[in-house]
C-alpha cells in the first residue's frame, strides 16, 4: 500500500473539527476557571541569575531534570547488568536457577510498580543504605574540601543516599523487563552457533560470553532502547520515595507557587523532548546500522 | 591401515530420542589416519553417529572412546576432547559477528590460550591452505557458500585437531561450489588427518576413503573398503541405496 503524503479536503475538515473542539474546551476552562496565567515566571524556575553572586544557577526544574537524567543513566546501566544476568539465568540448564529467575520476573510483572517501589524502598534500599553506612560516607564527602568531581556525577552529596535508593529501586524494577528482552535475544540465536562454539572446545561460559551474548545483544538493541525510554518515564514514580527528580521538584514548585498548569506543562515538555528526542536518535542509529 | 592404533571406538553403543532408537548397537573402530566415509538414507543415524564423537549428542549405553577419553555427558574432559576433534557442519555455523580471521583465532586464543600474534599467523597459514587468504578481514556474510565452508574447515584446522568430522559438508552448497570444498577435503586427506565424513558425494568417497560405512535405520549395515563396497555390496539395502544415488 502506498503511503499518502498529501492532505485531502476531508482531512482538513477533521483537523478543523478537532481544533474547534479543543478551542471550545479551552474557552470553557478559561471562562470558568478564572486562572491567572503566569508563564513569565517559569524561566526563572529553570535557570536563574543570582544577583548577589553574579552567576547563573539551576533552579528547581532544571535541578530536577538533571537528577532525572543522572538517575536514568545509572539505573539503565544497572538494569542492563541485572537484566543480562536474569536473561542468562532464564535460559540456564539448571532448574533452580531458572525457577528463581522466573519467580523474580513474575513477582515484579504482576505487582503495580508503585507498590513494588514502596516495598523495595522500605525493606531493601533503606536497610541496605544503613548497613553499608552510605549516609555518613556521603556526608563526609560533602563536607570535604574537594567534592567537585563527586558532585558532577552524583549531584549534592547530602542527597546521595536518596539517589542510590532511587537508582536501585528503578533498576530492580526495570531489570525484569530488560531480562525478558535479553532472554528473547539469547533464544533467537540459532542452535548451530552454540554447536559451532562447542565444537572448538568452548565452555558454556565462553560460548555465552563470546558467541551467543554479543549476537543476542545486537539483535535486541531496538527493544532495549525502547526500554531505556520507558525507564525515563517510569522514573517519575520514584518521586513518591522523595527522590528529588523532576516530578518531585514540580510538586514542590506547584505547592509553593500555585502555578499548577505552567509547571506541569513545562515538566511534561521536558519529558517529551528527552524521550521523543532519544526515540528519534535511536531510530536514526537503527536505520544506519541496517544499511 | 592395520598396525595403526584405534583412535575412535564405539563398543555396543545405543542412542535414543525418546522412543526413537537412533543408534542401534553400534560397534565401530576408526584408526589413526584412517579416512572413513559414512553414507545412508536420511534419518539413518549417520549425523547422530558423528555428533556423538565430539559430544554434541550423548549416547545412552555402550562405551565410546575417542583419543583415549571416554565420552559421556558428565565428562570433565569434554572440552579437551572437542579441541582434539574438529567438526565441519552442513550449515557452516560460522560466527557472523566476527571477521573471517577472528572466526579462526577465537578458538585458539580463548580456549587454548595461544597468544594473538601466533594465532593470527596460524590462521593465515590455514586460510592459504583453503585458498582464500584474501578474505581474512571480511565478514562471513560477504562470502559465497563454498568460501564460508572452507573458512569453517580452516577454523577447525586452527585448533590443530587430530580428528576431523564432516557432517554433510556439501549438502547446503550450490552445485558449482561443491567442487572447491571437496578439493580442499581431498588435500586434507593427503596430509594424513583422521577423517570421518558423512556425505553423499560418492566420487569423493571413491577417491579418498579407506573405509566405507553404510547405515540404515540406526544400524551399521555394511563396512567395507571402497573397492568391494562399490562393486560388490553384500546387503540388499546397500545395493538399493547405491543404485539410487549412483544413477544420477
Amino acid at each position: 500500500m502506498k503511503t499518502i503524503r498529501k492532505l485531502h479536503w476531508l482531512d482538513w475538515l477533521v483537523l478543523a473539527l478537532l481544533a474547534g473542539f479543543f478551542g471550545y474546551i479551552w474557552w470553557k476552562i478559561d471562562g470558568s476557571l478564572n486562572y491567572n496565567w503566569r508563564w513569565h515566571l517559569i524561566p526563572d524556575f529553570i535557570l536563574r541569575y543570582h544577583t548577589g553572586r553574579e552567576e547563573w544557577f539551576a533552579n528547581l526544574l532544571l535541578q530536577g531534570l538533571i537528577t532525572t537524567i543522572r538517575i536514568s543513566i545509572y539505573a539503565s546501566i544497572l538494569a542492563l547488568v541485572l537484566g543480562t544476568v536474569l536473561g542468562i539465568a532464564r535460559c540456564s540448564a539448571n532448574l533452580t536457577v531458572r525457577m528463581l529467575a522466573r519467580t523474580y520476573l513474575e513477582v515484579l510483572r504482576n505487582i503495580p510498580p508503585v507498590v513494588v517501589i514502596f516495598i523495595f524502598f522500605f525493606f531493601l534500599s533503606q536497610q541496605l543504605i544503613e548497613a553499608l553506612n552510605i549516609e555518613s560516607w556521603a556526608r563526609g564527602i560533602a563536607r570535604s574540601d574537594n567534592p567537585g568531581i563527586w558532585e558532577f556525577f552524583f549531584g549534592d552529596m547530602r542527597r546521595f543516599p536518596s539517589l542510590v535508593s532511587g537508582v536501585i529501586v528503578l533498576a530492580l524494577f526495570e531489570s525484569a523487563f530488560v531480562g525478558e528482552i535479553i532472554r528473547a535475544g539469547i533464544q533467537s540465536i540459532e542452535k548451530g552457533q552454540r554447536e559451532g562454539a562447542r565444537s572448538i572446545g568452548m565452555s558454556r561460559y565462553q560460548e555465552m560470553r563470546y558467541i551467543v551474548l554479543p549476537q543476542a545483544l545486537t539483535r535486541v538493541l531496538p527493544p532495549l532502547a525502547n526500554q531505556f525510554i520507558t525507564l525515563i518515564k517510569d522514573s517519575a514514580i520514584i518521586s513518591l520515595i522523595s527522590v528529588q527528580e523532576l516530578t518531585f521538584k514540580t510538586v514542590e514548585l506547584v505547592a509553593s507557587t500555585r502555578m499548577i498548569f505552567e509547571a506541569w506543562i513545562t515538566t511534561a515538555a521536558f519529558y517529551f523532548v528527552i524521550c521523543f528526542g532519544l526515540s528519534m536518535l535511536f531510530r536514526r542509529l537503527e536505520r544506519r546500522r541496517r544499511t | 591401515m592395520t598396525g595403526k592404533l584405534p583412535i575412535i571406538s564405539f563398543d555396543h553403543v545405543d542412542k535414543f530420542y525418546g522412543d526413537f532408537h537412533a543408534l542401534k548397537d553400534i560397534t565401530l573402530t576408526v584408526r589413526e589416519g584412517e579416512r572413513m566415509v559414512v553414507c545412508g538414507p536420511s534419518g539413518s543415524g549417520k549425523s547422530t553417529l558423528i555428533r556423538c564423537i565430539n559430544g554434541l549428542e550423548f549416547h545412552d549405553s555402550g562405551v565410546l572412546t575417542v583419543d583415549g577419553i571416554e565420552v559421556h555427558e558428565n565428562s570433565r574432559q569434554i572440552s579437551r576432547l572437542r579441541q582434539e576433534v574438529g567438526m565441519v557442519f552442513q550449515q557452516f555455523n560460522l560466527f557472523p559477528h566476527l571477521t573471517v580471521l577472528e572466526n579462526l583465532t577465537i578458538g585458539p586464543i580463548k580456549v587454548r590460550g595461544v597468544p594473538r600474534a601466533e594465532a593470527e599467523a596460524t590462521a593465515r597459514k590455514y586460510l592459504e591452505r583453503v585458498h582464500i587468504p584474501e578474505q581474512a578481514d571480511k565478514y562471513p556474510r560477504a562470502l559465497s557458500g563454498g568460501q564460508q565452508q572452507r573458512v569453517a574447515i580452516a577454523r577447525s584446522l586452527c585448533m590443530e585437531s587430530r580428528i576431523m568430522l564432516f557432517d554433510e559438508p556439501t549438502s547446503a552448497l550450490d552445485p558449482e561450489m561443491i567442487g572447491e570444498v571437496l578439493d580442499v577435503m581431498v588435500e586434507l586427506a593427503g596430509t594424513g588427518m583422521t577423517m570421518v565424513v558423512v556425505t553423499h558425494e560418492m566420487g569423493f568417497a571413491r577417491k579418498v576413503a579407506d573405509t566405507m560405512v553404510f547405515m540404515d535405520a540406526g544400524e551399521i549395515v555394511e563396512t567395507a573398503p571402497p573397492e568391494t563396497f562399490f562393486t560388490a555390496p553384500k546387503s540388499k539395502r546397500c545395493r538399493a541405496f547405491l543404485d539410487q544415488i549412483l544413477e544420477h
